[in-house]
């Protein structure tokens, strides 16, 4: 097995080249007159092409990935990452397209980004969306930018509050501050449902909008959501959907349908685009008809059968990043949705559904679900340490990957203790599945009987458990400037 | 440095020295203990203003951070250096060592409303 | 399609759930919620996808690209693009169970480490999603540290970065963006000394700036510095293998657009928000930051780090709400630089001043054509035209040439005004090619 790999600069030798360049017809410096240049050159390495290729290749050998292992995490989706995706969005002629070049010249790009806008809108019932966002925090930003945009032009300077529920993912009450607001957070009621007499009670002329995951991160389907959103609307709030949860309904239920006003979707995550070990996503935003004056600019538009940015709109909040967004992710995700029609959608979140009530019920003796009832997409179930010698949600996930499987999300929703969320997606087999039972199901003996393997799991990769408090005391996040003496 | 017996502490476990109308502040053993291995502090900065109840620092552990309370209002006199350079004097001598900061009190009525060294143990339970 | 279930596998998951249909499993779903979606188009099958693709692929006009403006074409390795294309990075998730992640961390490490090199500075983040946001990140830690309201913003940053901080900051109201004219294509010191003093948290210091010209960076953070304003370079980072890094002429954070290193140009994204900071601001730096530590077994090892700044902890109280970085994004960069090694980036660097120039010198010797500004620039430089920009980019464009940005609809009294930039992926024919046309349409 692989143990691990020297670091790039610990193979470097000085004078290896891997890629030489043709010569200048003048050197740099008779160009730059008077220009600071350079005294000495960026600590990179030094390596041939076959050492590169072999650096990185035994690297990425060190990870797990979906390709290879199931990754039941709650709240990402880790559904299968189609390659006929990549090979779509990879071609020369999407992939040279400048951002600059004239609407004419790219009206293929342009065709695809207009064409998801519209599958978008029919998925979710919104009347517009835009595709600039990066990432679902970033479309949160977008959304409450969005927000706060539309009631100033109401001239009501009194919003200043956002609502979340305790459940609520982290980004949400981050965004929340980003754009200036207040947050105020509602609890969860026991059974898992958002408390909507507590929400009432926090509604008021300060309220701007109300974040809600659906369903939430407990994976319930907030079943009050039309007398939730009537509440918010009648408090002159909006309501926002935060859609890392969009795949347990998609071709199911239409959250505009719901009362949504705005609402982001992660295509890295419902809509199969691959996670990179970390990004590029995208976030979209859609909003109803009342918002769309608002979304952020450029978008796509079709005049005369042609397609066109526009880029000009007086309401618009203005932009959140350059050009028009994660393109490239946006073509996978019109890809992955082209592949399907209307059921086969609806056949996307019902078996995700199966799957994960499937290891609810195969689980729920040893690591008792935070609601014992029927899931949608995802479980969160949890672990009980004073029956385990003392074993956390931690140490089960670690012994998991000696399992051979990613370990689930932790210790999320922060209102369960010792929460595991486990989000199979629809890809995976009921072997897959049972393989995983049996593993928690090991780890759980082991832990009433030999605790201290499963304490000081992981014992089967590359490296043991790390330490995490020295890498926070003494931060090390680059190497050093000059070679060691 | 600061015994627990003449500290007064706010029911958010933080602890408060008098003298004079100067207040040295920390975080209580309890705490430090709750929180486990601290890895940053985030200290306000000479001369800030704080009022009593509100959050005034971040005490980060490897997977959290905690608000750190004022437990009485005025203006930051001094910061504790050491502790931004060795967070571990926080877990190791809470009570010493790992003091905070210190307060020019603009109330020091606000003191003597904390809790005493045994009513505080007794809410600890 | 890519649901394994037989419809025997879901009638004994049923049983084994205990319940006996689907349909029970919605029940939670309100019955009057519950729709299909309404006209979708029919389904394509696999082969039939990939021909709409090639379909709508092919209604891209391939043009030989002289555009830059925050996105330029460089060579791609081959390399680069195999390696990436692997299915443990590409289907990779966010490295949290570290043991399990060492490749992406690994990984980014080294990319941290490239960046710290590049830019002369000793720390830099995963990434993040551009560099407008980048910039944006570095304006709101500036604003932070200092306590101060202001960000002095040059002119001469890319227009859509500049719009990209004012939607961001709008709402919250700070920190304030203060624009600093640059009639002359550069900064001017009188009037940037004009505008420092104790509400500035810090001066923007785009070099090369969005017209491809090049600062003295040194005398302008002198300036900043003398108020106790931060200095936030901006810099493009192939131009780093051969121009003085911020680092080295006083920047305290730099930032800038790395889709240059191993990222087509995708039709604008997803690109590469580089952050990059001295050793003091580390506590400060936003997203993701992979750090070297130790596991049990006393290996060396890499963990994600400084959690407890992010927003899945910090929750409203974060700095930043960045949850991803661009992962993949940032291992083609990693990749791409250690393919070129610093002599190599500085071979590219060089090549890039070489046919930017050159083309800039055949382009003067065209009737009608001058370069607008002077000074000195790296691979970009604004051409004045004796007709509109945008006009004489869409007859160049019926020539198969992308002729560059029209300045027009960005700046005030610069119809005429070219963005013109040319890689080291242009060769000598493309040059002449460019001129040869560019001849015909003024003529």
């Amino acid at each position: 097995m692989n143990r691990g790999e020297p670091l790039s600069i610990e193979k470097s030798v000085p004078g290896r080249r891997a890629l030489t360049f043709p010569s200048p017809s003048a050197p740099a410096a008779s160009w730059l007159p008077g220009v600071a240049l350079r005294d000495a050159p960026p600590r990179l390495p030094e390596l041939s092409e076959l050492d590169v290729v072999r650096h990185y290749t035994r690297l990425s050998q060190l990870n797990f990935c979906l390709d290879t292992h199931f990754y039941p995490l709650g709240s990402c989706t880790m559904k299968y990452n189609p390659r006929a995706l990549e090979e779509f969005a990879r071609q020369d002629g999407f992939a040279a397209a400048h951002p600059a070049a004239p609407d004419t010249a790219v009206q293929g790009t342009l065709a695809a980004l207009h064409g998801l806008e519209q599958l978008l809108c029919q998925l979710t019932g919104l009347a517009a969306f835009t595709l600039q966002p990066a990432a679902g925090a970033h479309g949160e930003l977008t959304g409450i930018l969005i927000a706060a945009a539309y009631h100033r032009a109401r001239k009501d300077r009194r919003r200043t509050e956002i609502v979340v529920p305790d459940t609520a993912h982290g980004t949400n009450p981050a965004s929340a501050a980003l754009g200036g607001f207040a947050v105020k957070t509602v609890a969860t009621q026991p059974n898992g449902r958002l408390d909507v007499a507590a929400l009432r009670a926090a509604l008021g002329p300060q309220t701007a909008l109300v974040m809600l995951t659906v369903p939430n991160t407990l994976g319930l389907f907030e079943t009050q959501i039309r007398e939730i959103a009537v509440a918010v609307h009648e408090a002159g709030a909006l309501l926002y959907m935060d859609g890392a949860n969009f795949n347990a309904l998609l071709g199911l239920a239409r959250p505009a349908d719901f009362g949504v006003d705005i609402l982001h979707l992660n295509l890295h995550k419902t809509f199969a685009t691959p996670h990179g070990g970390g990004g590029p996503g995208a976030g979209p935003v859609g909003v109803t008809a009342t918002l769309e004056p608002f979304l952020p600019l450029p978008r796509v538009v079709r005049r005369k059968g042609r397609y066109a940015l526009q880029t000009k709109g007086a309401r618009s909040i203005g932009r959140v990043k350059s050009f028009a967004g994660n393109v490239a992710v946006a073509l996978k995700a019109y890809a992955y949705l082209r592949r399907h029609d209307a059921a086969a959608l609806r056949r996307v979140a019902e078996n995700a559904i199966l799957n994960a009530n499937y290891l609810r019920v195969k689980l729920r003796d040893l690591f008792p679900p935070a609601v014992d009832e029927p899931c949608l997409h995802e479980c969160v179930l949890r672990t009980e340490p004073d029956r385990l010698n003392g074993v956390k949600t931690l140490d089960v996930a670690k012994r998991l990957l000696d399992h051979g499987f990613y370990a689930p999300t932790i210790y999320f929703p922060l209102n369960v203790s010792e929460a595991l969320m486990i989000e199979p997606t629809e890809t995976e087999t009921s072997a897959t599945l049972d393989a995983f039972v049996a593993a928690l199901r090991a780890i759980h003996e082991e832990a009433r009987t030999a605790p201290d393997q499963v304490k000081s799991a992981p014992h089967n990769l590359p490296v043991r458990r790390l330490d995490e408090l020295n890498a926070a005391r003494n931060p090390n996040v680059a190497w050093p400037a000059q070679p060691p003496q | 440095m600061y015994p627990e017996a003449n500290c007064r502490f706010a029911p958010s476990h933080e602890w408060v020295f008098v003298t004079g109308d100067v207040a040295t502040v920390g975080i209580s053993n309890h705490a430090q203990k709750e929180i486990s291995d601290i890895v940053f502090i985030e200290l306000p900065k000479v001369g800030a203003k704080v009022t009593q109840g509100k959050p005034c620092a971040v005490i980060e552990s490897v997977k959290a951070a905690a608000d750190f309370f004022a437990p009485v209002s005025g203006e930051v006199s001094e910061v504790n250096a050491a502790i931004v350079d060795n967070p571990a004097l926080v877990n190791q001598e809470p009570h010493g060592a790992g003091w905070f900061f210190k307060i020019k009190m603009t109330q020091p009525a606000e003191a003597d409303s904390l809790l005493s060294w045994a009513d505080y143990q007794a809410s600890c339970g | 399609m890519y649901s394994p279930h037989t419809a025997a596998e879901q009638q004994a998951m049923l049983r084994d759930i205990g319940v006996g249909s689907l349909a029970d499993l919605l029940a939670q779903i309100p019955a009057e919620l519950q729709a299909s979606v309404a006209a979708w188009p029919p389904a394509l099958t696999e082969p039939e996808l990939l021909a709409h693709g090639r379909e709508l692929a092919a209604q891209n006009q391939r043009l030989l690209c002289f555009a830059g403006g925050g996105a330029q074409e460089h060579h791609i390795p081959a390399a680069v693009s195999a390696l990436i294309q692997r299915g443990e990075f590409l289907t990779a998730y966010t490295p949290y169970q570290a043991e399990a992640s060492q490749g992406t961390l690994q990984a980014m490490y080294e990319f941290q480490s490239s960046i710290c090199a590049l830019y002369g500075m000793a720390a830099a983040n995963a990434s993040l999603y551009d560099g407008a946001t980048a910039l944006a990140e570095a304006a709101n830690a500036a604003a932070r540290i200092t306590g101060r309201r202001v960000i002095l913003l040059p002119e001469t940053v890319h227009p859509e970065w500049r719009a990209t901080l004012r939607t961001l900051f709008a709402a919250r109201g700070e920190p304030q963006l203060v624009t600093l004219p640059c009639l002359t294509g550069r900064m001017e010191p009188e009037a940037v000394a004009a505008q420092l003093d104790d509400s500035v948290a810090a001066l923007v210091v785009p070099s090369p700036n969005y017209f491809g010209l090049l600062e003295d960076g040194a005398a302008l953070a002198a300036l900043a510095k003398a108020h106790g304003a931060l200095v936030i370079a901006v810099a493009d980072p192939i131009s780093l293998g051969l121009l003085a890094p911020p680092g080295a002429w006083g920047a305290d954070f730099a930032v800038g657009e790395g889709q240059g290193l191993g990222n087509p140009l995708n039709y604008g994204g997803p690109y590469l928000g580089l952050f990059a900071c001295r050793q003091e601001y580390l506590r400060h730096v936003p997203g993701r930051l992979c750090g070297m530590t130790t596991d049990a077994a006393g290996r060396r090892g890499f963990v994600l780090t400084l959690q407890a700044r992010e927003q899945h902890i910090r929750r409203e109280r974060a700095a930043s709400n960045i949850c991803s970085n661009q992962a993949l994004c940032a291992l083609a960069a990693t990749i791409h630089l250690a393919l070129l090694g610093p002599v190599g980036l500085r071979e590219v660097a060089e090549l890039n001043v070489d046919r930017a120039h050159r083309l800039a010198a055949m382009i003067a010797a065209i009737p009608g054509f001058r370069r607008r500004f002077d000074g000195a620039f790296f691979n970009e430089f604004v051409v004045e035209c004796p007709m509109s920009a945008t006009r004489l980019v869409k007859a160049m464009s019926k020539k198969g040439i992308l002729a560059g940005v029209p300045l027009g609809k960005l700046y005030r009294g610069m119809d005429n005004s070219l963005l013109v930039c040319a890689t080291g992926k242009r060769t000598a024919d493309d040059l002449e090619r460019y001129t040869a046309a560019l001849r015909a349409v003024a003529s």
